[in-house]
């Protein structure tokens, strides 16, 4: 009938369109996390490059000479000491969880429960808890192995990143952890989420209660390096004012001694990033895994030497710095977005077994593309990196430096790699670490082990998993809503004595449910172009002069197609720009031009009152933040959330000469005075990102004109929400 | 003259580019290609109706000799160009739209029971999945009284186009 083929034929284009806008949506936050990832190693990178180069008493060096000290070599009973917790009060008023040890079932379905009200534990019981942890961890193989019984299906859940919503949605759709019912847990419990803590005090006690059927494996995310971009350092110091950073030097420990990966029937191997050509599960079942507190370095050598002589203790690191050198040429590459290689609602790509094969060349080249950027070759390879470890260190210890750099790098595969469709193995240039495995390096491995499947996580994917490597490879990420309410699903896997994967999937708040597709693409999508409006603002003068490349004549207009190559080579985002350009630009002349300046007004991002502050200087501290806290929260030696005005002024003669700017100490210290409010020689880091916030005063408009997209603030009340 | 042939290039160079921009989001490996099955979206996106019959012949142009399950760039190109070149399939007006509503409204009662609808839906024309027709339902229908006004409908969705 004719008039059903036509409400079809426009039914079905505008469920197309939504598609093409939930598509690159995606793009747009995935392009930005990694190219934050990367931003972040290239940070550590450069520090490192600093503690080479200038002299040990130099100040700035100082500053950040603490994250690359290895722990003092100290007996664990004399750490436990220095994390002993009985001396911690606990007030009659506190009203949350008391802990009895050793833990029973009962006290920790309680707990689970307390943090469902927003209950907060107690820092005598969270570092009493993370005490029987760590000694309980210490006892663990770096490759825990089980098996499925005749009744026993194991659950395996992915990235959790701190949302206790998921964990518990889990718990409830699946069960809490038994006898009956074991869990592996692989990585990343931590970062971004506001509830990290939480989440590690869950699956801890879970642990201890039942160790045989709770099993953990580490993730990249469980790394105080990470943590301090990421957002779990900031979590626990503002939880726990009086004891957080004894909780974080503890959990630096814990960290280092979670293991490394999980096999089920000696069939499944799980862990959190993914292999390399070079992974050896027995040298991995080998190493002394908590040497690698973070993975992001090598560690020190072994030193034969006490360690009451810290000359050579110097020595010994200047050794390792040809190693970290030259690794840090080979990741510090600025590559920007990748692409989602994943698949979406009903149609998902899982099978790339037909796909024209492209060389390892072109597959390099084209990741250069995408981050616009000519390398000078990439012959760095990890052979390169043993050699250089073997010329610099001293004779004797060649053998040592060899197998740690070696030790080292097979952890960070481990940890940090993803697949790709293309067969070979190469550096992943975007994480900044680990590497791209292809379907060959998975059946070689497979064959290798006598396995049949892996399951790994470390990666978003819009239905929570996603089959790779002909079915060889299942990604599993757990944390639903990752990049924003209604950007994907979370999912679990079963697994029982057939060894086949059941999945589940789920997603955290009742709100998405009830969203129609338009609208959870319309929020999504929101939430997307607010973030990119932010990087446009932060990047005005860039852009700026790249519009004016374009108008010579300076007329104040450039054509569409020229605005979108502009946007494009100064923010480096990979993003479709021409598509965006409706929800970006949308002042044009009669000629279809754009006037840009007009443009800039429009983003109307409303600036901090600083107008005494120079808008260069404001433009760079706001596109920077992300850094300039991490700097800051190294520099706050005692984590105490707090920075002496000499240390500020320190940090941003850091953060220029790393940016290469110029900023004249002027400059600074007008920013200084601006920001110590009260005059007492010391700045909140905290009030300090907070009064450089801006606001995007375009969002608040669009959400009062559009009748049919909810904010976001209203989709964030959650049902059954208990106020504290 | 001269200045004709030149816009009638521009024209070309600015369908190519977006063309390709669309073409791009879901070229996932960065090598040209896209997955068959995306290819409707690609098409539709770009402004065009096509109806699934329409659909199929345009992909069997588009495909290789020897279906990969993959669309080439090279092929997909120029034939898209010549669709938009051409106003193919083109957009249906909201007055139409809202005729084909009131055909299947015998009754002229002003909305459609969901029945009704479904039965339509998905038994007449180019019939749609359940999946297709439950979101449709969950953008068009009325959850209480299970009805849908199909005129709102109609206007919400074209609100909607940003063209």
């Amino acid at each position: 009938m004719k008039a059903a083929v036509l409400i079809q034929r426009w039914y079905r284009q505008y469920v197309a369109r939504m598609e093409m806008r939930r598509r690159y949506t995606w793009n747009i936050f995935q392009s930005i996390e990694y190219s934050g990832e990367q931003a972040q190693i290239k940070l550590y990178n450069f520090l490192g490059y600093l503690m080479d180069n200038f002299n040990p008493t130099s100040t700035e060096r100082n500053l950040i000479s603490h994250i690359f000290r290895e722990n003092e070599v100290c007996r664990d009973t004399e750490w436990e000491r220095h994390f002993c917790y009985k001396n911690i009060e606990v007030p009659e008023i506190y009203s949350g969880p008391r802990l009895i040890f050793p833990l029973t079932v009962e006290q920790v379905a309680a707990m689970v429960e307390a943090f469902r009200n927003k209950r907060q534990l107690h820092s005598r019981y969270v570092l009493q808890l993370l005490l029987e942890t760590w000694k309980l961890l210490r006892k663990l193989p770096n490759i825990s192995r089980i098996s499925t019984c005749h009744s026993k299906e194991i659950t395996v859940c992915g990235d959790l990143h701190g949302q206790l919503e998921d964990l518990l949605l889990i718990f409830y759709k699946n069960g809490m952890p038994s006898l009956e019912r074991p869990y592996v847990f692989n990585g990343d419990f931590v970062d971004r989420g506001k509830d990290s803590i939480e989440i590690l005090l869950i699956l801890f006690a879970f642990l201890l209660v039942y160790p045989n059927d709770v099993h953990l494996n580490r993730g990249n995310h469980e790394d105080h390096i990470v943590n301090l971009r990421y957002g779990f350092t900031k979590e626990v110091l503002g939880k726990y004012k009086m004891h957080g950073k004894r909780i974080l030097k503890l959990l630096q420990k814990i960290f280092s001694w979670l293991p490394l990966a999980t096999v089920i029937d000696q069939k499944v191997l799980i862990l959190h990033g993914g292999i390399s050509n070079t992974t050896d599960l027995c040298l991995i079942a080998r190493v002394d895994r908590h040497k690698y507190v973070s993975a992001l370095r090598p560690p020190k050598k072994r030193t034969q030497y006490p360690v009451s002589q810290s000359s050579v203790d110097l020595d010994m690191e200047d050794d390792l710095s040809g190693t970290k050198n030259n690794q840090r040429r080979v990741s510090l590459i600025k590559a920007n977005s990748f692409g989602p290689r994943d698949g979406f609602q009903r149609r998902s790509l899982q099978d790339f077994s037909g796909r024209v094969p492209r060389t390892v060349d072109e597959e390099i080249e084209v990741r250069r593309r995408q981050s616009g950027f000519i390398k000078g070759g990439f012959s760095h390879s990890q052979g390169d990196l043993n050699n250089l470890a073997v010329s610099s260190a001293s004779q004797e210890s060649t053998d040592t430096a060899d197998t740690t750099v070696e030790e080292w790098k097979q952890i960070l595969d481990l940890l940090w790699s993803d697949p790709m469709s293309q067969n070979g193995c190469i550096p992943n240039e975007v994480r900044g670490g680990g590497c791209y495995w292809g379907p060959d390096v998975t059946q070689d491995f497979l064959d290798r082990h006598n396995m049949q499947l892996i399951i790994r996580s470390h990666e978003c994917k819009q239905d929570g998993y996603e089959f790779c490597h002909n079915r060889r490879v299942l990604t599993l990420f757990s944390a639903s809503n990752y990049y924003e309410v209604g950007s994907n699903r979370g999912a679990y896997v079963k697994l029982g004595p057939d060894l086949v994967p059941y999945l589940i999937q789920y997603q955290a708040s009742s709100m998405t449910r009830e969203l129609t597709l338009r609208k959870n693409v319309g929020k999504v999508e929101h939430s997307a172009l607010k973030v990119l409006r932010e990087q446009l603002f932060a990047h005005k003068s860039d852009l700026v002069s790249a519009f004016q490349e374009f108008d010579k004549d300076k007329t104040g207009v450039v054509s569409l197609n020229d605005w979108a190559t502009a946007v494009e080579s100064v923010l480096r985002l990979g993003l479709p720009w021409r598509m965006l350009r409706f929800q970006l630009a949308t002042c044009k002349t009669p000629g279809g031009m754009l006037d840009y300046q007009e443009w800039f007004q429009e983003l109307s991002i409303k600036e901090p009152q600083m107008e005494h502050i120079d808008q260069g200087l404001l433009e760079t501290l706001y596109r920077h933040r992300a850094t300039l806290e991490t700097i800051f929260r190294i520099v706050d030696l005692d984590n105490s959330g707090f920075i002496t005005m000499e240390d500020f002024r320190q940090t941003w003669k850091l953060l220029s000469a790393f940016l290469k700017m110029e900023i004249t100490d002027e400059a600074i210290s007008d920013l200084s005075v601006t920001i110590d409010t009260n005059q007492d020689g010391n700045i909140d880091i905290d009030e300090f990102m907070e009064a450089f916030r801006l606001t995007d005063k375009k969002s608040r408009l669009e959400r009062g004109k559009s009748m049919f997209m909810g904010t976001t603030t209203d989709l964030t009340k959650l049902e059954g929400d208990p106020n504290i | 003259m001269a200045e004709d042939k030149e816009s009638a290039e521009a024209i070309v160079s600015e369908v190519h580019k977006k063309i390709r921009a669309a073409f791009d989001v879901f070229d996932h490996e960065f090598n040209k290609t896209v997955d068959v099955r995306e290819i409707g979206t690609i098409i539709r996106s770009l402004g065009c109706f096509p109806n699934e019959g329409e659909l199929h012949d345009a992909i069997a142009e588009i495909e290789e000799e020897e279906p990969t399950g993959y669309i080439r760039f090279e092929k997909f190109l120029p034939t898209m160009t010549k669709v938009l070149m051409e106003r193919k399939f083109r957009p249906i007006p909201e007055d139409l739209m809202l005729q084909a509503f009131e055909v299947l409204d015998k009754q002229k009662k002003g909305h459609l029971e969901l029945e009704e609808l479904t039965k339509y839906m998905t038994q007449e024309g180019e019939p749609f999945t359940q999946e297709e027709m439950e979101e449709m339902l969950s953008a068009a229908m009325d959850p209480d009284k299970n009805l849908i006004f199909y005129k709102d409908f109609v206007s919400m969705m074209t609100v909607d186009d940003p063209r």
